[in-house]
């Protein structure tokens, strides 16, 4: 089968590859039938995520057709059945599931003894992203192997298109859970900080959990247009002081709850010296995340507030105001998405016709398309926002 | 490679069959073989001014041969990471501060002043190499000012934004009334 293979920073390959087989009872094979390019990806593809190996196939946000199960499934999944991959692999049998903390599974990560090491804990395993979570083959390939597959996937109908689905996988229910966390209440002012893919879905979360005013920061005309469209209000930061004018939008006190759909690889400008003393740690490898957007959030939150952190950071991030984040009492929420206990009620949201998250696709590409695409997303050329890939 | 990389794959995962077309260009491969240069390079002048000096007949000016090795040192890391090109850039500037050093050695009483036009001449090539890649490496971002699409309509929302936020109104009121819909 053709499958997208990392083959080392900067290097995504579309290569020929064995296709999956069924390895333990509780597995199932599907044909892909859409996946996606995820930020988060990127990440991996600058390869500052520590654990990928050359020949690992990428992608995490995966829905396809059912060809195959093992025979542990017990009837939970059917050949032909059309369904959404979770990019946690989750076994719904643990302490952590059972809480509905799929994300930290304590069963799904095969290689945890390493997670253990990095992370103190292991997490769950995820799918096309480092060994440091199971290394499992990822699903920007014609066939995936989806582990726990009696517990991992979201069944879903015939008659909505593969484009208003997909991201049920994971960005959808990542910007969905951001702004729950928030426990928005409708006099809140929630500030967003990164328009991409993540920080468009948690614009609209914001929206319809019902905060009041959604103020998205970001410099791409393309991406605030896509976020003014949803009535956020909306801040370039190359053109305005990001803390000037939120304390303009807030009457002085800064907003209630802060999002970071930025995460590790935030903006580099010369007027922010942080930014430029990060990019140079990073590269001496002193420090793996540039934590620009959590200092800025911690500062200009109103106390008492919310910081939720749905942005990936991958290790250790250098002087954070933990000053101002003790003294004016914030909170802090975080982690990898717990995708299933969010899925049910986003489906039925689709379904009603209430939101439609196709609206973030900005490019349809078949698969062998895929690695001209990480640039091109990379680069944010051609106004790209999300790429979809028809394997 | 992927020999090594297959032992800590499970039995039936996917393994490589046919390899596709790689994502780096020629001008890529070079960049990275500048960048091990400048630090192998760097890694000399720091741990060995003294050769340098010799070689060159400069002695008296160690201090500043680890100086540049230092920045030989930086310049490479960073023309091996993602913004290689800035990496290429500082070699550039590197290069001319190196031939500036090697010119004020250059005098008539330097009984090694053959070894500073022969190195003159070496950084000299690699200069240009060094600009040339760091031309042909230039980031694929496109400038501030190009002209970008909008995306005015998307707002997701199939029955607009005020339905939405009237359906987030009723919710709240019914979440605090206790109702569940």
């Amino acid at each position: 089968m053709k499958a997208l293979v990392w083959h080392g920073k900067e290097d995504i390959r579309c290569d020929t590859v064995t296709d999956p087989e069924i390895q333990d009872p509780r597995d199932a094979i599907i044909r892909v039938t859409s996946c996606a390019i995820c930020g988060s990806d990127l990440h991996l593809f600058h390869n500052f995520i520590p654990g990928m190996m050359p020949g690992d196939i990428m992608g995490h946000e995966t829905m396809g057709e059912v060809v195959e199960v093992g025979t542990g499934v017990d009837g939970k999944l059917r050949k032909g059945d059309r369904i959404v991959v979770p990019f946690t692999i989750i076994c719904g049998e643990c302490d952590q599931c059972k809480r509905g903390n799929f994300s930290v599974c304590e069963t799904t990560n095969r290689k945890k003894h390493l997670a253990d090491k990095v992370f103190g804990h292991s997490t769950a395993g995820l799918f096309g992203y480092t060994h440091l979570t199971g290394g499992y083959p990822g699903g920007q390939a014609e066939y995936l192997r989806v582990p726990f597959a009696d517990a991992t996937h979201i069944k879903v109908p015939a008659g909505i298109p593969d484009e208003q689905l997909l991201f049920l996988s994971d960005i959808f229910p990542t910007g969905w859970q951001a702004a729950v966390q928030c426990d928005i209440v409708p006099t809140d002012t929630v500030a967003i900080w990164g328009c991409g893919p993540v920080g468009q879905m948690a614009i609209r979360s914001a929206i319809l959990l019902g905060a009041n005013q959604v103020v998205a920061i970001d410099c791409l005309p393309d991406r605030l247009s896509m976020a003014e469209a949803a009535g956020a209000t909306t801040i370039n930061f190359e053109n305005e002081s990001v803390l000037e004018r939120l304390k303009e939008l807030t009457d002085g006190k800064g907003p209630e709850k802060c999002i970071d759909c930025v995460g590790m690889e935030s903006h580099v400008m010369a007027s922010w010296p942080d930014t430029l003393l990060d990019r140079a740690k990073q590269m001496m490898m002193l420090e793996s995340d540039r934590p620009h957007v959590l200092r800025e959030m911690i500062y200009v939150c109103r106390p008492g507030g919310i910081i939720s952190v749905p942005g990936v950071y991958s290790g250790f991030s250098d002087k954070l105001p933990m000053g101002a984040f003790m003294n004016k009492g914030l909170t802090m929420r975080t982690g990898q998405t717990h995708v299933n206990r969010w899925t049910d009620d986003l489906l039925r949201r689709i379904e009603q016709g209430e939101i439609d998250p196709s609206f973030v696709i900005t490019h349809t590409v078949p698969l062998e398309q895929g690695p001209e695409m990480y640039q091109v997303f990379r680069d944010k050329r051609d106004s790209c926002v999300k790429v979809v890939l028809k394997p | 490679m992927f020999h090594l990389s297959n032992i800590v794959r499970s039995k039936g995962d996917p393994k490589l069959v046919e390899g596709g077309p790689s994502l780096k260009r020629p001008q890529d491969q070079l960049a990275r073989a500048l960048g091990w240069f400048s630090i192998g390079l760097g890694i000399m002048e720091f741990v060995a001014p003294r050769r340098v000096t010799e070689t060159l007949g400069m002695e008296g000016h160690e201090m500043m041969v680890r100086a540049f090795g230092v920045r030989e040192i930086l310049a490479g890391v960073m023309s091996l990471s993602v913004d290689k090109n800035a990496g290429l850039w500082a070699r550039v500037g590197g290069d001319g501060l190196d031939a500036a050093a090697l010119l004020s050695g250059l005098t008539s009483d330097n009984p090694k002043k053959g070894n500073i036009a022969l190195a003159l001449l070496v950084v000299g090539g690699i200069a240009m190499l060094d600009y040339r890649v760091a031309q042909d490496t230039k980031p694929g971002r496109p400038p501030r000012n190009a002209r970008r699409k909008l995306y005015p309509s998307r707002s997701g929302f199939r029955k607009g934004l005020q339905a939405a936020k009237d359906r987030a109104k009723e919710m709240t009121q019914h979440a605090a009334a206790g109702v569940t819909s």
